[in-house]
């Protein structure tokens, strides 16, 4: 029997708890005198005993599956032999590796004898945890219906109860995001300190040139490397801007011709056909972007004279933009057919044309809307990462010319990550430092929309 | 002022045959059978200087038919009321007017409707020009989210009415002031239209459609969202506007017909079923369907 089990068990029996719970409160029903004597209906009655029974005992569950193995992995450690003791930590962990896989799946050649001695003793313990942890659940569960049994009352508020419970629960899955959340900036955090550690937070922020090419591992022999993070944040913010350049007023204009000029045939095949851009992958523009467009671009560029990189800004913006058009047509579409009717209707009373009432009335209705969905489709833009690293190229120049190749900082996060690396070197940690950064960035950017709604909301509602 | 009785005095003469086509039967029934009891349009419906003439209007909603065969006029400074159970087609009826009903996809009109000379549904004719003529306020106000000035001076904008701004100024305060709106907003022009109570929206919307100056206003149910009080500056708004303007007001409350209307047009199931001086229609109406209505038998 193992953790997933013990689980559903435990799930059926509290499910069972439900019944109790109601067939309790009938009967006090019946003994003051029917169903209306009851505070609440048998339902919530039964809702109460199933919460009561069955919060504290997930909870003991929850504590043991995080704590059993790291005591139980403790106490076999403490009794292992001298000299694997006095190991270092990372080859005491591959020989605890052994051990429980010896435990899982029986011993294997060149397991040695006191192996095989701690391996049984873990199977063991781990037995009696999970005995115990049986013992502990049952004796919990039933303590408390006991408990409530007898508490329960017809005056017993139970839906007021079951009502908080709810409450609970949802502000529950809340925290989940915000804890993940602040999870991840810590890890982020904590990895960047450590990097501003070797290189200055100022060179880092204003520093001009990027070339993180310092010796990968510590017997190899290389340069020192620049970690100016300027060219890569102006190559992100060049590739972001000419991707809205092309998003915006097409996807906007999609969806004021889906909303209000097309044909509700034409509305209904349309839509669909759009949004299947956002379900193309990402790798799949970047072919695109790199076999297709980067190639037509420089080749009409050396039509009229110009100079073009095989790897250009603009290519990679131009296609960026196209993946990004359905989320600003789609949710666009969405708050102008949420403007109500009688607002149009308003405008074309007073004898203005449709161009006219969408420009005047309808756009500035949905604006709050649309603003959301731009900015959704900014931090689209300033994340993605695989159109960039096919078509926009690695080369970190500084420049404001579409036709350069550049880079962006997702694109050197990959560069930084993939592959063999020692996670010591401020290579490495760069990565993290640029990943911080990026987050902050999206952070003010979402901010400052919120900012801009909510002024605007004051302003018209 | 204009003697508000001249239009109904003319149109005396001229409905005077009308009425000897259906006598009114007695005692009123059931709804049931009311819809084979409508027959012809009882009472005058037209007016000897009409303003709008309408003749053999059917209205369509795909298939099934909201309006039929309505013949009726609305004089030159006259106000019309129209009223009818709910359903009936009375605000289906006044969108025709003015070419509202365009914005409904599967919505017909057939017959002829004519503003003076001018052929409303002509396929020729621009609605535009049309709707700045027959202006139109709907059952709940609906002020765009922009400031008060800018809703009243959204109109003449778009026409292109003003050249100057100081023009534009007076048009938005006259507006303001014929609306009864003035005093209450003069501090806070350009705070946010939404921003107004539910009574000042409505009057806020009245102003609107009167500051492009049309011929025409079209209200439906204009007060049924509002207060006792703020229905009565309307009621008074709409007798002050009358001056000037031709007003064809839906309503479902009968006091307000009684008060502000020259003439009543009772609709019944999509049929003109009566159209008299109002002093007629809740005195003495001439059909048993109007009478049943009236004196609150259905509806
Ligand atoms: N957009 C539409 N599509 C289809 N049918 C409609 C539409 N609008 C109105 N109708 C139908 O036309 C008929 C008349 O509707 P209309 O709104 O003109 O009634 P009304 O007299 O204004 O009623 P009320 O007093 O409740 O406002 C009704 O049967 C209604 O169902
Ligand atoms: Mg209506």
């Amino acid at each position: 029997m193992d953790f997933s089990q013990i689980f559903m068990v435990m799930a059926a029996t509290i499910a069972m708890t439900f019944f109790l719970g109601r067939f309790r409160a009938l009967k006090l029903g019946q003994a003051a005198g029917g169903r209306k004597s009851l505070n609440s209906l048998p339902a919530y009655y039964g809702s109460l005993m199933a919460m009561w029974c069955g919060i504290p005992c997930f909870i003991l569950l929850a504590l043991w599956m995080a704590f059993d193995d790291v005591i139980i992995s403790q106490a076999i450690m403490q009794e292992l032999p001298q000299a694997v003791l006095a190991l270092p930590d990372s080859e005491r962990g591959l020989i605890f590796n052994m051990i429980s896989n010896i435990a899982e799946n029986g011993a294997r050649a060149g397991a040695e004898p006191y192996m095989v001695t701690a391996a049984e003793r873990l199977q063991s313990l781990r037995e009696t945890s999970q005995l115990i942890l049986i013992a502990c659940l049952a004796s919990l569960f039933l303590i408390i219906m006991v408990v409530i049994w007898a508490r329960m009352s017809a005056q017993t508020r139970a839906r007021v109860q079951v009502e908080n419970g709810f409450k609970w629960l949802l502000l529950i899955c809340a925290s989940i995001a915000i804890f993940t959340t602040a999870g991840i900036v810590f890890s982020v955090l904590f990895e960047s300190i450590r990097f501003f550690q070797s290189v200055p937070i100022t060179e880092f922020l204003f520093g001009m040139e990027w070339s993180p090419q310092m010796a990968i591992r510590s017997d190899q022999v290389g340069g020192s490397g620049a970690f100016g993070a300027v060219p890569l944040f102006a190559g992100t913010l060049l590739i972001s801007l000419i991707a809205m350049i092309i998003a915006v007023p097409a996807g906007l204009m999609a969806a004021i011709y889906l909303s209000e000029y097309a044909r509700p045939a034409v509305r209904s095949t349309v839509k669909p056909l759009l949004e299947v851009l956002a379900g193309i992958p990402t790798v799949v523009y970047g072919f695109f972007a790199a076999l297709t467009v980067a190639p037509f671009i420089r080749d009409t560029g050396g039509l009229i004279g110009l100079s073009v990189s095989s790897e250009s800004a603009l290519a990679a913006g131009l296609v960026m933009g196209i993946m990004i058009i359905p989320f600003v047509s789609s949710l666009s579409d969405d708050v102008i057919n949420a403007v109500p009717q009688s607002l149009r209707d308003g405008a074309y009373g007073l004898g203005a044309t449709r161009s006219e009432t969408i420009k005047q009335v309808v756009i500035p209705a949905a604006l709050p809307g649309i603003v959301g969905g731009i900015l959704l489709a900014v931090s689209r833009a300033i994340g993605e990462t695989m159109i960039v690293v096919m078509a926009a190229g690695l080369a970190a120049n500084l420049t404001a010319n579409p036709l350069d190749s550049v880079t962006t900082v997702t694109v050197q996060i990959v560069t930084l990550l993939v592959g063999d690396q020692e996670f010591n070197s401020p290579k490495t940690l760069s990565a993290f430092a640029l990943g911080l950064m990026l987050f902050t960035i999206t952070l003010v950017l979402n901010y400052i929309a919120l900012l801009v709604v909510k002024k605007y909301r004051e302003q018209y509602e | 002022m204009q003697a508000v009785n001249t239009p109904i005095q003319e149109n005396e003469k001229l409905n005077a045959n009308t009425n000897e086509a259906e006598r009114k039967p007695s005692g009123a029934e059931q709804m049931n059978d009311s819809a084979a009891k409508v027959g012809k349009t009882v009472g005058k419906p037209f007016a000897k200087h009409p303003k709008m003439t309408m003749r053999n209007v059917d209205v369509f909603y795909g298939d099934k038919q909201a309006i039929h065969d309505v013949s009726l006029d609305i004089g030159k400074n006259e106000v019309v009321a129209m009223i009818g159970p709910s359903g009936c087609g009375k605000s289906t009826f006044l969108r025709c007017l003015n070419r509202m009903n365009d914005t409904i996809e599967i919505c017909k009109v057939s017959g002829e409707i004519k503003l003076e000379e001018l052929d409303v549904y002509h396929p020729k004719q621009d609605v535009v020009p049309l709707r700045a003529r027959v202006g139109i306020v709907f059952q709940k106000p609906n002020p765009f989210p922009k400031s008060i000035y800018d809703n009243v001076a959204y109109g003449p904008r778009i026409h292109g009415l003003v050249e100057r701004k100081t023009d534009l100024d007076e048009i938005v305060e006259n507006s303001l002031r014929r609306a009864s709106l003035w005093e209450e907003v003069k501090d806070r022009l350009h705070a946010p239209g939404t921003g107004l109570s539910g009574g000042q929206q409505q009057r806020l919307c009245i102003a609107r459609t009167i500051a492009v100056s049309p011929e025409v206003i079209l209200m439906d149910e204009p007060c049924s969202a509002l207060d006792p009080i703020a229905t009565a500056k309307i009621e008074e708004l709409i007798t002050e506007l009358s001056e000037k303007f031709t007003i064809a007001i839906v309503t479902h409350s009968m006091q307000q017909a009684a008060r502000v209307s020259h003439r009543t047009a009772y609709f019944h199931m999509g049929k003109l079923v009566e159209v008299n001086d109002t002093k007629r229609v809740f005195t003495n109406p001439e059909h048993e369907l109007t009478e049943a209505y009236i004196t609150g038998r259905f509806g």
